[in-house]
């Protein structure tokens, strides 16, 4: 422990925050954003997938040129990488050895016991990560409390130990049954293990310490899976950045938001999945904050995917597992579950790429077929045949043919209409205009359909919220969604192209500690919880000590339900040790929350505390404060294009307007497209737009206030 | 109607989809039934004021789904429409009228726009308790099954009806929970209605008149063109399980005709069943239909939405016997021969499809009730009693292309519990739960495995238990020459073999092993490829010896 501390005084003492630089490894494109005493620097690189640091280096190349500094300045590298997340979906991580309870082998092959499509009889389950013959059962049990009911079995783990080093392994993961609970066996099956094994070793008890055996066992065996993977690259990165004169430290961002050192993403590189998306939500927040606008919904939509993620007094809600991989059309269990604190983002297969097509009863579908980027939409010219959104968008004269991507792709209007028409129109003998509404209705109203099932989960109500769009399609269907959503004001930022880069220059160190502990409230021991507590506290706070002196915050949760559910509402809980008198404190807020989420609180059940979590994090100066402001002098454009508005039902007259041509605070009425490089903003029929102070547009309501 | 019109009613019918998964998963987040909240045991949909069923969540289950939509008409028959308020919530648990059996409570709200009744909500989940013998296959009649609630206001006007709530209470061995839940089903009605109306405002319309036609005559024709493809004829099956004390013959003839209007149509006849068991594992009609045509529907139209229409094109008949069991006959465990109904139909169908229906499969899920107390003599500090509730799955039966699906639910939709989640509401350890090498049937494909569960009491207890087990004599059998899966056991470590049904004792220091059974293998084992082979040794699907 103590080297791990020397290690952390020497990074932090190294870095300097002025210069701060963000990488996110997406998909096809890397994003490298650097800000600079408050002005911004973007880079877009193409992914390469053999060596994915090369992509960075080329971006900070690029950022730092146009800049005018040299690498050796910059103060602090933040970096986000989908690297984990593909390794789990295309398979490619390393041969993993799983060390599990006796009787219990086949838990991350037996998944819920359960079809997640009703229908299908075909239906493939995912295959696990460990397949059977690699999955090694060994006597031991703990108990439901913790307690010891059979001694861990040493002599069959040497003999475990001797078969793994004979065979080509390059993971460990050990997950016993209740280890959440009492981590000694784990504990000491890795002591064992490393006396004959040189391959990194993760325990259940360690990545994910929750009750769920399933869910439990299949994280602990992602982290095992990813790890040889992800330290070779973060190491290959450090090497490589060192050598072009980068000097400061890499953080790497996690899927709660937070920042975290190297030496905990590779113990820990399972907490890297879904940071890019994370980055986008911190994005969002900040902007938020800077327009003091406590409840926002933030809408993240690219080529294949549409992203909804609440946001509460400028923090995104988290939420304690997630699942990753889904492998049949985005259905709920057919990924894996992953039980690490994330902030909770609902994903649909909508983005601008995605497929549309009829089904049997004559109804238009969307999604989540996707014509990626190759083919891509058939207006691209580049052999898609089928109709995408895109193609939809671009009959109903929301984009210009001849200046997409700032003119880099020419787009085919003869090919959208022949594909809209061959796929759906002349299926359901509809003009192609028509089809075109139709695609575009659809997957609007599935991804209001999410964002309004998303709020109910958590009790919330979605038209309350201001929304914040970004990524390249999200602005051309935003408004519309409002209306759908009867949601009033939303926000287009300026840099939505490349929001999670932007997002990591603005992110926190922190770290959420979490930990399952089945106590009933009517018998509460202060004690076992402080203890507890006490414990997630400093686990806690030592990762965020790694990277920052400052201030240091922390929120404390209980996870709780009455006695018989199987569903857990966060209650937050004072940040300091209990007394027995506290057991009225936290009966009455789990009370008022479950009201809040339900409508009622339930007479007379008891009530339990299942899990709890403590997140620590350091208190990063807010930026320039924003008044939102919906007064401005109306500037008028002739009306140029013809757009069909949805609302109406019909193409109207539409003013169309350079974005950088409009200036903070006038305002602009709808229907009008304001047109960027990197996308266009579609103001409806029922929508104004008003050009705020740092150039944000908002989309006001007609006749509703900001 | 407008191309535009068109378009409209079609992304109110996806809004409308989405109404119901709200009110399911209200239902989802609130239950306190085990089933529901760990399982998924629940269904939600919204009717029209005739009472049929528009929409459905996807989360539930055919034995529940399809009852419900049966259900409504039943309570639009006993309450009146002018004895119809606004803020009603009516309900009933009679396995006849609603789903089954008396633990699964149906509440049912009518939705009223402007003074009109516009439509109903109803949702089904099943209870911890409803009094009686508690859930098992003991009761002689369904007197002994515990209280029966015929169809009646839950509340009237938004208040609720106390007295029902007082005898409810008296009459069950969980009354918080079970009255937990009749709240939490009023409430998902309660928040699909709030949902539609927002629906309804925001689309400027008075009712689903323009909307319910539109989805029933899409469903319709679509379901139609898809038995029209279908060969015409008739085609029966015979299935032996295991009853209680003695075997039950099933027997189904799928008839697939044209209708007096042209129009396809299936049905499925019951006639040549076992007659009514004397024990509670007897089906009410409405039940066997439900999973009747979810078979048909599995392989006919997957993709079709279940609704009124789609539910229309199937029909079923039958004399009174095991699975048309009429009233007062015990009902409890009605999915045990419920839940072989859709093997014994595909198996009729599998002689008009040859080559494309998968093998049988364990079918019925081994669901366990353990009643855990205090051994006698020596009840230490933490000593308790406890009633605990595990679903587990065998094989699934092999496909005509894909080996059969391990340990997994079929035809009923529920998930499995976590066993550290188990193992916290009641002093038992599970010692094991996993895969049960060579259960699964050998063939070019091999059926699925069942699986192997070890229960003990927690040391200074005992329990008994509740067991509702099948395919112990009647092994799921193999299609095509495949070859039939492993048949189930029940037996403590000691080597004692205890009955497939019925409550029955684990004394302090024994375990209880369940072997649970695998499923069918289809076509010839001779033709499974090396590969298959060789991956199914590696992982010790099958055992060296075995082969």
């Amino acid at each position: 422990m103590t080297d791990r501390q020397d290690i952390r005084q020497d990074i932090r003492q190294d870095i300097r925050q002025d210069i701060r630089l963000g990488a996110d490894i997406g998909g096809t494109f890397t994003d490298v954003a650097l800000e600079l005493r408050g002005t911004l620097f973007s880079a877009k690189v193409l992914t390469d997938y053999a060596a994915p640091e090369q992509a960075i280096l080329d971006g900070i190349e690029i950022v730092t040129r146009e800049a005018g500094i040299a690498p050796a300045a910059l103060g602090m590298i933040i970096h986000g990488t989908t690297l984990a997340t593909n390794a789990l979906i295309e398979r490619r991580g390393a041969r993993t050895a799983f060390v599990t309870t006796e009787g219990f082998r086949d838990v991350v092959e037996m998944r819920s016991e359960s079809r997640f499509e009703q229908y299908d009889l075909n239906l493939v389950l995912p295959a696990p990560l460990v397949p059977r013959e690699d999955r090694f059962p060994v006597g031991g049990r703990i108990g439901a409390q913790g307690e010891e009911l059979q001694p861990l079995d040493e002599a069959a783990l040497e003999a475990i130990a001797r078969t793994i080093a004979a065979g080509d392994f390059g993971s460990v993961a050990i997950g016993f049954i209740h280890a959440y609970a009492n981590p000694a066996h784990e504990r000491r099956a890795r002591e064992i293990l490393r006396r004959h094994l040189d391959l990194p070793i993760s325990l259940s008890s360690e990545v994910s310490p929750q009750m769920r055996e399933f869910e439990r066992f299949n994280t602990v065996c992602a982290n095992a899976y990813v790890q040889p993977r992800m330290a070779d690259y973060l190491s290959r990165l450090q090497v490589r950045l060192r050598e072009t004169g980068v000097a400061c430290p890499v953080f790497l961002i996690h899927s709660g938001g937070g920042l975290v050192s190297v030496e905990t993403a590779i113990e820990f590189p399972i907490r890297l999945v879904e940071s890019g998306p994370a980055g986008g939500a911190i994005f969002a927040a900040d902007i938020a904050r800077r327009f003091d606008l406590d409840r926002v919904v933030s809408y993240d939509m690219g080529g294949t995917t549409a992203k909804i993620c609440l946001i509460e007094d400028f923090r995104p809600h988290t939420a304690r597992s997630f699942e990753v991989a889904r492998t049949y059309r985005f259905s709920k269990g057919s990924g894996m579950p992953i039980s690490i604190p994330v902030i909770e983002m609902i994903e649909i297969g909508a983005g601008g790429g995605s497929l549309a097509w009829v089904d049997a009863m004559g109804r238009i579908q969307a999604g989540p077929e996707s014509a990626g980027s190759e083919p891509g939409p058939a207006c691209y010219q580049r052999g898609g045949e089928r109709p995408a959104i895109t193609d939809a968008d671009l009959l109903l004269g929301k984009l210009d043919p001849d200046d997409f991507a700032g003119g880099k792709i020419r787009l085919s209007l003869g090919k959208a209409t022949g594909a809209v028409a061959r796929e759906v129109g002349d299926r359901l003998g509809l003009a192609p205009q028509a089809a075109a509404f139709g695609i575009c209705e659809v997957v609007d109203e599935n991804m209001a359909n999410a964002a309004r099932v998303h709020a109910v989960e958590n009790g919330k109500d979605i038209a309350d919220n201001t929304m914040i769009a970004f990524g390249g399609a999200a602005p051309l269907h935003a408004a519309r969604l409002c209306e759908k959503l009867g949601i009033e004001r939303c926000l287009v930022p300026t840099g939505a192209g490349v929001g999670s880069a932007i997002g990591f220059l603005k992110a926190p160190f922190s770290y959420e500690a979490v930990a399952s502990q089945v106590m009933a409230l009517s018998r509460f021991e202060p004690a076992a919880l402080n203890t507890l507590l006490r414990d997630l506290k400093s686990t806690a706070e030592s990762f965020v000590r790694a990277g920052t002196d400052g201030e240091i915050r922390r929120e404390v949760t209980a996870f709780m339900r009455y006695a018989g559910q199987g569903w857990e509402i966060p209650v937050p809980l004072p940040d300091r040790d209990f007394v027995p008198e506290d057991r009225a404190l936290i009966e009455e807020a789990f009370r008022t929350r479950y009201a809040a989420f339900f409508g009622r609180a339930v007479e007379g059940s008891a009530i339990e505390l299942v899990t709890f979590s403590v997140k620590a994090e350091d208190q990063r100066p807010a930026g320039a404060g924003h008044t939102l402001r919906s007064d401005g002098e109306t500037v008028t454009a002739p009306a140029s294009a013809r757009v069909f508005d949805p609302a109406s039902g019909a193409a109207l007259d539409s003013a169309v307007i350079a974005r950088d041509s409009l200036a903070p605070g006038v305002r602009v009425a709808g229907p009008a497209l304001i047109v960027e490089r990197e996308t266009t903003t579609v103001v409806t029929s029922l929508f104004d737009a008003v050009i705020q102070s740092d150039r944000t547009i908002l989309l006001l309501r007609k006749g509703a206030a900001a | 109607m407008s191309q535009i019109d068109t378009i409209r009613l079609q992304v109110m019918w996806n809004r409308l989809v989405s109404v119901v998964e709200e009110q399911a998963m209200t239902l989802l987040r609130t239950a306190f039934s085990t089933s529901v909240r760990e399982a998924g045991d629940l269904s939600a949909g919204v009717f029209d004021p005739e009472g049929r069923m528009l929409a459905q969540a996807v989360t539930g289950t055919p034995g529940h789904v399809n009852t419900m939509a049966e259900a409504v008409p039943n309570f639009i028959a006993e309450i009146p429409r002018e004895r119809m308020y606004p803020g009603d919530t009516y309900v009933t648990n009679d396995p006849w009228k609603g789903t089954g059996h008396l633990h699964d409570i149906t509440m049912v709200s009518p939705s009223f726009r402007g003074g009109e009744l516009i439509g109903f909500f109803a949702c089904t989940a099943h209870v911890v308790d409803v009094g009686g013998r508690g859930f098992g296959a003991d009761g002689k009649s369904v007197y002994e099954e515990g209280l029966q609630i015929p169809i009646m206001k839950f509340a009237e006007r938004g208040e609720v009806n106390r007295d029902l709530l007082a005898i409810v209470r008296a009459n069950v061995r969980e009354p918080s929970q079970v009255i937990g839940d009749f709240y939490s089903l009023a409430s998902c009605n309660d928040v699909g209605h709030r949902r539609l109306m927002e629906m309804l405002d925001e689309a400027g319309l008075d009712g689903l008149d323009s909307l319910a036609a539109f989805i029933l005559s899409r469903t319709r024709a679509a379901i139609l063109e898809r038995i029209a493809t279908l060969p015409k004829g008739s085609w029966s099956n015979t299935l032996l399980t295991d009853g209680y004390d003695e075997p039950v013959r099933l027997a189904a003839e799928v008839t697939i005709g044209e209708d007096s209007g042209g129009e396809g149509s299936v049905n499925v006849d019951f006639s040549g069943c076992s007659p009514v068991s004397r024990c509670g594992i007897n089906v009410p009609l409405t039940y066997t239909k439900a999973y009747a045509c979810y078979a048909i529907k599995c392989v006919v139209a997957p993709d079709i939405p279940n609704n009124a229409a789609s539910l229309a094109a199937f029909t079923i008949s039958s004399p009174a016997n095991i699975v048309n069991a009429e009233r007062p006959a015990p009902v409890a465990l009605r999915h045990v021969i419920g839940h072989m109904i859709p093997d014994l139909v595909l198996g009729a169908l599998a002689k008009a499809l040859p080559g494309q229906i998968l093998a049988e499969g364990a079918a019925a899920l081994w669901n366990i009730h353990i009643s855990v107390r205090p051994a006698p003599g020596a009840p230490g500090p933490g000593a308790r009693h406890a009633e605990v509730l595990m679903f587990n799955s065998g094989g699934m039966g092999a496909r005509p292309g894909l080996d059969g699906l391990s340990a997994t639910a079929f035809p009923s939709g529920v998930h499995t519990m976590p066993i550290e989640a188990t193992e916290h509401t009641g002093p038992i350890v599970i010692w094991r739960k996993e895969l049960r090498p060579d259960s699964g049937g050998a063939g070019r494909q091999r059926g699925g495995l069942g699986q192997t569960i070890e229960i003990a009491p927690a040391e200074g207890h005992e329990f008994d238990f509740s067991a509702m087990f099948d395919r112990i004599g009647t092994p799921a059998r193999g299609r095509d020459g495949g070859a039939d899966g492993a048949p189930g056991s029940v037996a403590l470590d000691d080597g004692t073999r205890l009955r497939p049904k019925g409550w029955q004792h684990v004394p302090a220091g024994r375990r209880l092993i369940l072997q649970l059974p695998g499923g069918g293998g289809f076509g010839d084992p001779a033709e499974r490829t090396p590969e298959a082979r060789a991956a199914d040794r590696a992982r010790g699907y099958v055992t060296e010896t075995e082969t």
